[in-house]
């Protein structure tokens, strides 16, 4: 797997003596979408945040293109390439959308192009553009995820780390941002999903691993969209 | 015409208070540490002062700022740094043990001949003349606190507001942990927030020393728990509420100060702290904290 771009490697994460993450082997290979889904407590958030470093790992490795993550700190993660855009989209409400935006720039490596990848933005959510001296607090639950995302994407991320962005969406709003995501993947831009909706997660992502009780319990393709039995026995093991 | 002159007290006095409060406001916002050896920081510039008695001005001066600067950082990296992520408990007991510590170095390095600890400043005496306005008498360290508290607040908030650390912070102090996800440097923002807190404590002791030129071991503690009494009553969440309690507490301080006369100047204490509980009754949440408000800004 030369071409691996985030690669985890029997990760294990605790919160004190209990693990949220056991075993944990899987591989996001350059310019994939990998889907990550299972119920509630499966580990999905925390697999996310470990990537992230916000939580300690405990046992494995975890690589970005090569280079070892473990241990590294959350800013440090964000500046070698990782976006994430957190579960309940963590925006700032007391401060505009723009200045949103500018927090995205904190992570960038490269400080050409910041135009062209504004213009890129405004084109993929025009909110954030027109909305743009607002206070983020003032948002739409819907415009606040784009925001999140197109915060995210200031950094001019290699990898993208969504922690279920279509929580509490309207489903127009939800296409928006799914059809968003295929747009950034086609910039180059890898992305780990994590979802709640298992179908949708499926039937978009190049392949979706099922994750509970911490454990990776199954790994699905677009086509196994349908395959509710294997799905179900998954979510319930 | 006393009035007047009282009003002129108040908020000169005030001012100073203020910046005492931003610059317990601006560490507080990025860490949710309150820092009682903010004081001692105060304390040590005007020994700085004081010892450089004599020197030119602007010498003592910028040794003041150099010293009060490296203790703050200082403070920050020996301190608060390896405890980071403690409980808040456990912080805020450090920042006494730190107080405690800095004030018996104090007592141990500055002890006088006579046993006595007291130094005097007499770097800029010569504020204390009065200039005439009018009908008016009014000393120019009155008016050098106020310019110079006015032009540290533009500053701060222009730092604040147009700049990338100073949204780095701004973010920082709502939701840390976000900030750090989107790449914010927390050792970065947080040495930033002591930094400026220090440049306002040597301000504070310049300015300071003027009017009360007897620095003593306890010399900034007095100042710092006033002033944290004055931000708790602007309320500590926003920092222009804390920033609007520092100066009001200078403010009533001065005034009744003025006011009292001086068989009953012994009530002073009294007094201001009286209206602090009246206050805190009134308005749990600080005297500035909008009326109707669900969400918290933290800066």
């Amino acid at each position: 797997m030369s071409d691996a771009m985030l690669d985890l490697e029997s990760v294990e994460v605790r919160y004190g003596a209990v693990p949220a993450v056991r075993d944990l082997t899987l591989t996001v290979s350059r310019g994939e979408i990998v889907g990550l889904i299972g119920p509630n407590g499966a580990g999905k958030s925390t697999t996310l945040h470990a990537i992230m470093g916000v939580v300690p790992v405990a046992r494995g490795e975890i690589r970005l293109a090569g280079q070892r993550l473990r241990r590294a700190r959350p800013e440090d993660v964000a500046r070698a390439g990782v976006a994430l855009v957190p579960e309940g989209r963590h925006v700032f409400p007391h401060l505009t959308v723009e200045e949103n935006l500018r927090l995205g720039l904190a992570g960038r490596r490269r400080r050409n192009g910041i135009r062209d990848d504004l213009d890129w933005i405004h084109r993929l959510f025009p909110v954030v553009k027109d909305f743009g001296s607002r206070h983020a607090g003032a948002l739409s639950g819907g415009q606040q995820q784009q925001l999140a995302i197109a915060r995210a994407l200031l950094a001019q991320p290699d990898v993208l780390l969504l922690d279920e962005p279509s929580l509490g969406l309207a489903p127009t709003v939800v296409e928006t941002v799914f059809s968003a995501l295929a747009e950034i993947r086609d910039k180059g831009v890898t992305i780990l999903l994590v979802e709640q909706r298992a179908q949708l997660t499926i039937s978009f992502a190049d392949r979706t691993h099922v994750l509970s009780n911490g454990r990776l319990r199954l790994t699905l393709g677009p086509n196994d969209a349908g395959d509710t039995d294997r799905l179900a026995a998954a979510y319930l093991s | 015409m006393t009035t007047v002159q009282y009003l002129i007290d108040g908020v000169s006095l005030g001012t100073i208070y203020g910046l005492v409060a931003i610059g317990i406001g601006l560490v507080f916002g990025v860490m949710r540490l309150v820092n009682f050896a903010y004081g001692e920081l105060i304390t040590a510039g005007g020994y700085t002062l004081a010892y450089l008695n004599g020197q030119p001005p602007v010498i003592a001066i910028l040794a003041c700022f150099g010293v009060v600067i490296a203790l703050a950082l200082l403070q920050e990296r020996i301190a608060f740094r390896p405890l980071r992520g403690a409980s808040p408990a456990t912080m805020l007991v450090t920042t006494f043990a730190i107080s405690f510590l800095l004030q018996s170095v104090y007592v141990l390095a500055f002890r006088g001949a006579e046993g006595q600890q007291g130094k005097v400043v007499a770097t800029l005496g010569g504020l204390n003349t009065a200039v005439t306005i009018g009908s008016l008498r009014v000393r120019w360290i009155l008016i050098v606190s106020v310019i110079v508290g006015v032009v540290l607040l533009v500053l701060i908030s222009l730092v604040l507001g147009r700049t990338s650390i100073g949204l780095h912070m701004r973010a920082a102090a709502v939701d840390f942990r976000t900030a750090r996800i989107l790449g914010v440097r927390a050792d970065r923002v947080i040495v930033f927030a002591f930094f400026v807190a220090g440049i306002l404590a040597a301000t504070v002791s310049v300015l300071l020393t003027v009017q009360f030129p007897l620095v003593d071991p306890q010399y900034g503690v007095n100042v710092t728990i006033l002033a944290l009494v004055g931000v708790v009553v602007g309320g500590l969440d926003r920092l222009w509420t804390a920033t609007l309690g520092g100066f009001s507490i200078g403010f009533a301080y001065a005034l009744f100060g003025d006011v009292l006369s001086s068989t009953h100047r012994v009530y002073l204490q009294s007094v201001v702290f009286g209206l602090v509980i009246v206050v805190l009754l009134l308005r749990p949440r600080g005297l500035f904290a909008p009326w109707r408000s669900a969400a918290v800004e933290r800066m």
